[in-house]
């Protein structure tokens, strides 16, 4: 019964139909893993073994009884940021703490009525806020491919669980590159889906024309198997669209000939890893092997993409955040009468320095005398950015780009520079603003550490980024390497 | 243009963040440099350009007005750091 924990969905689906496996030795199978490393990776902020083993006894009689589908019985890490039912959720910050949801989010909601295994939550930048999840209010996460170096983030906890096999899969949140980015630099596969898509019912907010749940997994299969389960309109997000339900595995296996690749030369920028270069370029002229045709093209609106971002991210989330005022749930200050005094108080210590920041920087962008300066021009060139995806898109059918402009960084590097941290985000941060689906697969290694390659699409469009995906992975073996660990 | 002391604490106070000085220093610099990679938007010609609020697409979005179950009261005040039977407790709003 030897490392379960690595079995992809797909793979444990199988055992686990055929009986070959029980959920409870799969799951008994990632607890072990997880008691093993836990200590050195650090990816998650609660663990609930005990839910997880009643799950997976519920999931086994589900399986027992011919029910379920393919995530039944299979063990997930949710990322921090959505609520469950009774279960602690801190979204990494000290403000939620002891914050105990009395729902569960949609997408959890979902993947239960599957018969999912939730092994605990996961470690994140406080509030989604950061690209190498320092920001956690209660430890950081450590890559599992060098453990002084970050995962990435914010979903740091979701993609160095997966790549450490500590779980099958993980659910992460996607504002401006936060599942994609730590998958690319923890070696595993990543997808933001178009807006829209996933309901955002309990996920917490905050920049709500951004945020969107999207899975990690080691695979593009078991990405497009997770999608298949948390897709769909919820009346609960008005901002969810109605469509008719896609069967986004359908499609994977077909071949990618014919398919019109761009490569738009802005996301090739100054200062970029040369190893990264090199592995996108090695992986373009696999896709070109496989059939698909690869043009140049341009988008010169990137340049305004980091600015449009840092203002409108950060407006929306100082209007999200006003919420944390110690008064309905949540960390409060307590030893003053005065009103805002204690409003005052309570942010101070509930916040960390980063969200701090963007807080701060949101207001200013909307305060009155700023607001045409920063605001209403990030939302003009927002526009701006958006023509330009749309244009290209009507000369190809997905782009081809550097996930990450670098490989993980060590711990500490960064963190105390926020410019050059929001510069890390520079290649994914357009896509969330043009609300496009994003996905990134493993494409090779610098210096021994993962790269990834990032595909876009016109919106709606995961089933060619699926099939792409897929294609180059079977073509490749990147996706099989495991972390030293 | 670097941000003067008195204008972060005056967004620290619409922002109701409560900053030691060392913080109003650090921020102020911080938010400055920020503001610094925020000119390039000013290359940018946007006349008549309409702005993009959501990239979703999706205008009003109605439903049915129909009465439907919400959170227990019970359950919307088990996270409250104060309560006083079915209520939240505050601060005084209204000084005398």
């Amino acid at each position: 019964m030897a490392e379960l924990n690595w079995l992809s969905i797909q793979e444990a689906h199988a055992q686990l139909t055929s009986r070959q496996i029980s959920s409870v030795e799969l799951t008994q199978a990632c607890l072990d893993r997880i008691e093993a490393i836990e200590d050195q990776v650090q990816s998650f902020l609660t663990l609930t073994p005990d839910i997880a083993l009643a799950q997976a006894e519920k999931a086994d009689r589900m399986l027992a009884a011919g029910e379920g589908g393919p995530l039944t019985g299979v063990p997930v890490q949710i990322k921090d940021v959505m609520c469950t039912e009774g279960v602690l959720t801190t979204c990494a910050s000290r403000m939620l703490e002891n914050f105990v949801p009395v729902y569960n989010a949609t997408v959890v909601e979902k993947l239960m009525g599957q018969g999912a295994v939730m092994l605990g939550k996961g470690n994140m930048d406080e509030f989604a806020m950061g690209s190498s999840c320092e920001n956690s209010a209660f430890h950081p996460t450590r890559n599992p491919w060098d453990l002084d170096r970050v995962p990435g983030g914010s979903s740091g906890g979701a993609a160095a669980s997966v790549a450490s096999g500590e779980t099958i899969y993980a659910l992460g949140s996607d504002t401006g590159g936060s599942v994609r980015q730590p998958a690319a630099l923890c070696g595993v596969v990543g997808l933001k889906p178009t807006y829209g898509l996933v309901s955002r019912y309990g996920l917490i907010a905050f920049a709500s024309s951004l945020d969107q749940i999207g899975p990690v997994g080691r695979t593009v299969a078991d990405c497009a198997l997770v999608l298949n389960a948390i897709a769909g309109h919820d009346p609960r997000d008005a901002t969810s669209v109605a469509q008719e339900p896609k069967d986004y595995s359908a499609s994977l296996g077909q071949d990618i000939k014919g398919l019109r690749l761009g490569v738009p030369e802005e996301y090739f920028v100054d200062g970029m890893d040369p190893g990264t270069r090199k592995a996108v370029e090695e992986a373009l002229a696999t896709l070109e092997g496989l059939g698909a045709s690869v043009r140049p093209v341009s988008l010169p609106t990137t340049r305004y993409a980091l600015a449009c971002y840092y203002i409108i991210a950060p407006s929306e989330c100082s209007a999200n955040l006003a919420r944390y005022d110690g008064v309905k749930y949540g960390y409060s200050y307590q030893d003053t009468d005065d009103l805002w005094e204690a409003m005052e108080k309570t942010r101070e210590y509930g916040f960390g320095p980063e969200v701090t920041r963007r807080v701060m920087l949101g207001t200013y962008a909307l305060s009155s005398g700023y607001y045409d300066a920063y605001y209403l021009k990030a939302q003009q060139a927002r526009t701006l950015i958006r023509q330009d995806f749309d244009r290209v898109f009507q000369e190809v059918d997905a782009l081809v780009t550097p996930t990450s402009p670098v490989t993980a960084f060590k711990i500490g590097e960064k963190i105390g520079d926020p410019v050059q941290m929001y510069l890390i985000d520079v290649c994914t941060l357009p896509v969330n603003i043009a609300g496009l689906p994003g996905l990134s697969v493993p494409c090779g290694f610098s210096e021994g550490l993962p790269v990834g390659m990032q595909l876009i699409g016109p919106h709606f469009s995961e089933e060619t980024l699926l099939r792409t995906a897929h294609a180059y992975e079977a073509a490749t073996q990147w996706s099989d390497a495991r972390p030293p660990l | 243009m670097p941000l003067e002391r008195s204008q972060v604490k005056h967004i620290a106070s619409l922002a109701r963040i409560g900053l030691t000085e060392d913080e109003v220093q650090l921020f102020g610099e911080q938010l400055s440099q920020i503001l610094e990679q925020f000119e390039v938007l000013n290359e940018l010609d946007t006349t008549g350009v309409t702005p993009t609020g959501h990239a979703g697409g999706l205008q009003s979005v109605m439903r049915e007005d129909l009465a439907q179950d919400s959170l227990d009261s019970e359950d919307v005040l088990k996270n409250a750091p104060r309560r006083e039977g079915e209520f939240f407790r505050v601060n005084a709003v209204l000084e005398e």
